[in-house]
């Protein structure tokens, strides 16, 4: 066998001469060519975090609209059908563009430059798993601002989407874009595992890494085995609506409760995946600025792990009242209960970490550790309606709807907040203003409590979920309002971050390779790092690889004397579990074919909403011939031989 | 640290060396995840079959002429493109062709003798609720195996290129793979719609 190509990397330490060749190597095209093309994962990243704040506003914004329409009895500023679109949109935009794709973003920026490695595992997977988000967000959009929105929630329960009770397309719109973001969605996951499993440093074992790696690839095995059945509800749905399929249909043998579970069997698992990842920013940021280790690394792992195990099955909490046997609630009941376990784990891991460190108080702290206290509000919450009893008094009121808020801003956007604050130095070379960053926190946090806390008791008061108004003799008048008031406070405070965020962009303070000390790999690069990300890759030695002269470590990593591997596009592939070199990458390079395959996705889905089968045809062809492209095999990816003979 | 993690592994390879690469990974990630998607058609498949009154099953004993002959064939397929991909890996370019040759035309056989089943069944799409399921779940799986044709075509056209070595083999194993998929998923198909109503699943 031909073992001429094996190669042992030379060793060798950082110098300019070295930085200036991978300099050519590594950077991508300027201009609109490159802007099409790119597969580095830190520019995708930040497309992700921009895209996904971008939802978040447009999100925000609808729900201040509803909070204005309910900020008093009987006002119509709205109508019911504007509601139900508004209600839905907001709880679709929030949940499935903004909470997901934020932590992926996040994920994608720094996964790579945690783990000591120079690109995510497939570069192009990365490209084209953002375009057809975005192609995805675009879709429901176009559907939502055309009158097409979806009006029957979120998770949008048959018979009321059915086509007898929602004839409009807003239902059709929201099933196609489901199914093109959960192929974004699963092509991502796929990246993430693998580049968890086979790029990590030499020497970063998998007891060595950072709980973000534990966090995002935990969320993302679950996301590529349950995003399947959401993407075939929704496909399901889509056929009994335009087709004339039975399967939601009880009139002709179908089974409306099978909706419930393909989308809760996806909808349950994706609530952990929408908040370990946000978890673990703070198990990753808070320490540093306790200025000492995670307490209880190995637990906060394994309790990630078991989070998302339980998680499995748990989804019929959200059916409790659909008259299942109690037998099969009661499983479901103790699952749901049990799960507070390892959430309690990483509650209790942090307060440790805060108690046993020197907290420094920073804007960053400050959301990490108030994470904590509103995950505590929102689990009680959550632990509440796990039990059957409990669940059939509040399910369908508002006591639902401030248990899953503070669940998804308590324990996904606080973090995220917190995570920029952390990382954007990283991201631009820039610190963003602390005094301001201050203002933003409070109004946040106070805005948040305000509104969201008295919800608990509009919902005990008996204010169902969804009503589009309300009486004045309810009783809910002033915790309405004060409801609404809390959300604009909150409103200014996101409008503070977004204020920090362009004014610290160029004008912050500059901030150097480590502005925070921090202990992991990312900060022993420049800021914003270079294409490259590392001119040698690390050899890692603990946890904390900037911290070892500090705590005294026996090993020390070796961060400026590594392999090279400065020969061509390249980086190293490692064993799976103790990360010991396995192989040379050769690395893509930039390649229009995942943004024209997302042009082709894009018009085969116009296609079918528009039920033009030509357009359909058209869309699929440019698909196949892009994936055609993508996947012929590269002798400079060394997938083929030379050419022989 | 670095001398020493580096300098124990000795030469390393460069690219993917036969299923030693990340590609190997990520059909595996594919697989993993449309065996998920399998997995949820047929949970439909039973759940709603287990919660529908007597009668569902519109045809209680499925005729079994065309699909087991049809199955056997399948499955029969996955050992032909098993054989070229050995013949690949063993240097043996005439046993690769004929291999995924044959693997491409049993499946092209395959999808027709399934239009053929398709024709021959009493019920369509918009029956019920039971034929939605079985037309739903087989076209999914005949989007797979048209997936399939196509991926042994391309196999099939680089191996005569000569793209391929025992060593630079991995879009061959990948493709095989999906193909081994594609086939074995069958079998959970075709064990769900024609012999659980022989045990008594839906009657």
């Amino acid at each position: 066998m031909n073992r001429g190509e094996d190669r042992t990397p030379a060793l060798g330490s950082v110098s300019p001469a070295l930085e200036q060749r991978l300099q050519e190597l590594w950077e991508g095209e300027g201009g609109l060519k490159g802007v099409l093309s790119t597969v580095d994962h830190k520019k995708i990243g930040l497309r992700y975090i921009v895209t996904a704040f971008v939802f978040l506003l447009l999100g925000g914004i609808e729900a201040l609209i509803m909070r204005l329409q309910l900020a008093g009895p009987d006002l119509r500023l709205l109508g019911p059908e504007q509601y139900d679109q508004l209600f839905s949109t907001h709880g679709m935009t929030m949940i499935f563009l903004y909470a997901g794709p934020v932590l992926s973003g996040f994920s994608n920026y720094l996964w790579p430059l945690m783990l000591g490695t120079r690109d995510m595992a497939f570069p192009r997977v990365n490209a084209l798993s953002y375009w057809i988000y975005l192609a995805a967000g675009i879709f429901v959009y176009v559907g939502f601002l055309g009158g097409n929105g979806p009006n029957d929630g979120w998770f949008n329960y048959v018979p009321y989407a059915n086509r007898d009770y929602s004839p409009g397309m807003g239902e059709d719109f929201y099933a196609l874009g489901m199914v093109l973001l959960g192929t974004s969605t699963t092509l991502g996951a796929a990246n993430f595992i693998v580049t968890a499993m086979r790029t990590r440093a030499p020497g970063m074992s998998i007891n060595r890494v950072p709980i973000l790696l534990w966090g995002t690839l935990t969320a993302n095995v679950a996301n590529l085995l349950v995003v399947p059945a959401v993407s075939l509800a929704f496909f399901l749905l889509w056929m009994d609506r335009q087709f004339g399929t039975h399967f939601f249909d009880v009139r002709a043998g179908g089974q409306p409760l099978l909706w419930q579970h393909l989308f809760w069997i996806f909808g349950h698992p994706w609530v952990y995946a929408i908040v370990l990842p946000a978890m673990a920013f703070v198990s990753d940021g808070l320490p540093v600025f306790c200025r000492r280790p995670l307490v209880g690394y190995p637990l906060v792992a394994l309790s990630t792990v078991a989070t998302m195990i339980l998680g499995f099955g748990v989804w019929v909490h959200h059916m409790f009242a659909t008259g299942l046997p109690a037998l099969g609630m009661s499983f479901f009941s103790a699952a749901s209960i049990a799960i507070v376990v390892p959430s309690a784990v990483a509650v209790f891991s942090w307060l440790a970490t805060i108690w046993h460190g020197r907290p420094v108080v920073t804007t960053a702290f400050m959301f990490f550790a108030s994470t904590i206290i509103l995950f505590v509000l929102g689990g009680v919450s959550g632990f509440m309606t796990a039990s059957v009893p409990v669940d059939w008094q509040l399910t369908d009121t508002y006591f639902v709807v401030a248990h899953l808020h503070y669940v998804l801003i308590g324990i996904n956007v606080f973090p995220v907040v917190g995570a920029l604050y952390f990382w954007f130095p990283k991201m631009t070379g820039r610190l963003l203003d602390e005094r301001l960053g201050r203002w933003n926190f409070w109004l946040m946090f106070i805005g948040f409590n305000v509104g969201f806390l008295p919800m608990h008791l509009t919902g005990l008061l008996g204010m169902p979920r969804r009503v589009y108004t309300y009486g004045p003799d309810m009783g809910w008048n002033t915790l309405n309002l004060v409801t609404s008031i809390g959300a604009f406070i909150l409103a200014v405070g996101i409008v503070l971050l977004l204020v920090n965020v362009l004014k610290s962009r160029r004008g912050g303070a500059p901030a150097g390779a480590n502005p925070w000390d921090a202990h992991t790999l990312e900060w022993s690069i420049p800021s914003p790092p270079p294409p490259y990300n590392f001119a040698v890759i690390p050899a890692v030695a603990s946890r904390h690889p900037l911290w070892e002269g500090y705590l005294d470590e026996e090993l020390r990593s070796s961060l400026d004397r590594g392999l090279l591997l400065d020969q061509a596009k390249e980086s190293l592939g490692t064993s799976p579990l103790d990360a010991l070199p396995d192989m040379i990458l050769r690395m893509p390079e930039d390649t229009v074919a995942p943004f024209v395959l997302t042009i082709g996705l894009g018009v085969l889905f116009a296609g079918l909403i528009a039920k033009s089968w030509g357009l359909a045809l058209v869309g699929g062809i440019v698909l196949t011939a892009a994936l055609v492209v993508w996947l012929w095999p590269r002798r400079e990816l060394r997938e083929r031989e030379a050419v022989r003979g | 640290m670095a001398e020493l993690i580096a300098l124990r592994q000795g030469p390393l390879p460069v690219g993917p060396v036969g299923r030693r690469g990340l590609g190997w990974w990520g059909v595996g990630t594919l697989v993993a995840t449309e065996a998920a998607l399998f997995g949820y058609l047929l949970f439909s498949y039973f759940y709603t079959g287990a919660t529908a009154p007597p009668g569902w099953l519109l045809e209680p004993r499925p005729v079994l002429q065309l699909a087991v002959p049809n199955t056997i064939l399948l499955l029969a397929s996955s050992v032909v493109a098993w054989y070229g991909e050995r013949g690949v890996l063993t240097h043996r370019p005439v046993q690769a062709l004929v291999g995924f040759g044959g693997a491409f035309l049993m499946a092209i056989l395959f999808a027709a003798v399934q239009v053929l089943e398709w024709y021959a069944k009493p019920f369509r799409l918009g029956t019920s609720s039971y034929g939605s399921l079985y037309f739903v779940t087989t076209g999914f799986h005949m989007a797979h195996v048209a997936v399939g044709i196509a991926v042994l075509a391309a196999i099939f056209l680089w191996t005569t290129l000569d793209y391929f070595s025992p060593r630079r083999s991995l879009s061959v194993s990948a493709g095989v793979l999906y193909w081994h998929f594609v086939d074995i998923v069958w079998l959970f198909i075709f064990t769900s719609f024609y012999i659980t109503p022989y045990l008594g699943f839906g009657r």
